[in-house]
């Protein structure tokens, strides 16, 4: 357990680097840059899924960030705000080259008889998640598969089950009602099972 | 229940879902995500597991449905590590660059 000094010497360090890179100091900021670039990109790759769109999506955040950081409250996490600003700088490269645009999902959905009966292919063979990913490559496997998914329902998607962002912050960045989020997260997740059902149902890689 | 097909299964669950207390499974499908999320008031979610108790079919898509959630978030968050390393320099000077500017 940390006492109570232990914490104030390295909240100080955390407020002094902060300070620093809020007066601009160079070699701060660089160093600032460098610890927080790679993950960011990684981010911003993974929504746009475009090397150039993703450098500038980080460029733009970065920008944000620091005109932004002497009025960042201290009582949240730096990364949390970071992350937040990250995904909106994306978001707003979507929409500015229409990407964000309504597609269908349709054929994806479940399908159901005239009385509402589900009407479903049986499993011979069930693997577990577990089982699925020890396989080399799964998880590339995966990502691809989720990319083949119509943007407006991927990024919902995205956002909610692997960045983890809540309903409600979801809701506010896209611009839509939380009912809307839960019906588009609900409809991409039943779509993405259906594209993952030949590897639950044990189809190699 | 052995020997009947799925077509046939699926009429006599057409007919029982007609019950009280029952629903079908177009009405299941739309109350997934906030039995999941442990959304739903009591007396849905009673109404909502007494399907699943019956219905084979939906418990095999709430099974698939389960590990596909579990698949794409470990499976998109394993596949978003990234190396330090892979961060071009020039992305690192140009944001140096443009916060001296």
């Amino acid at each position: 357990m940390s006492g109570p000094g232990e914490q104030s010497i390295t909240s100080a360090g955390a407020a002094g680097e902060l300070e620093a890179l809020r007066n601009g100091d160079r070699a701060e900021t660089e160093r600032f840059v460098r610890q927080h670039a790679g993950w960011m990109l990684a981010l911003a790759r993974r929504m746009l899924r475009n090397g150039a769109q993703a450098d500038d999506a980080v460029q733009n955040a970065f920008a944000n960030i620091f005109k932004n950081l002497s009025r960042f409250d201290q009582r949240s996490a730096l990364k949390t705000w970071m992350h937040r600003i990250v995904v909106n700088e994306a978001l707003m490269l979507m929409r500015k080259t229409h990407r964000l645009r309504e597609e269908p999902i349709d054929e994806l959905l479940p399908v159901f008889d005239e009385s509402g009966c589900r009407i479903e292919a049986e499993w011979a063979v069930f693997q577990t998640p577990e089982a699925v990913l020890q396989q080399s490559q799964a998880s590339a496997k995966i990502t691809e598969l989720i990319n083949t998914l119509p943007e407006n329902y991927r990024i919902v998607l995205m956002l909610r089950d692997i960045e983890e962002l809540s309903t409600e912050e979801v809701a506010e960045m896209l611009d839509l009602s939380q009912a809307n989020v839960k019906v588009r997260l609900h409809r991409a997740r039943a779509a993405l099972k259906k594209l993952l059902e030949p590897l639950m149902g044990g189809q190699a890689l | 229940m052995m020997g009947l097909s799925r077509k046939q299964m699926r009429r006599i669950h057409g007919i029982m879902f007609k019950l009280p207390l029952m629903i079908t499974c177009e009405v299941f499908e739309d109350f997934i995500l906030a039995y999941l999320d442990d959304d739903l008031p009591p007396k849905q979610k009673f109404v909502f597991e007494l399907h699943l108790k019956v219905c084979r079919e939906c418990q095999e898509y709430l099974r698939a449905y389960r590990a596909s959630i579990e698949l794409s978030k470990k499976g998109g968050q394993a596949d978003a590590a990234f190396a330090p390393g892979d961060v071009p320099e020039d992305l690192i000077t140009a944001v140096v660059e443009a916060r001296k500017a």
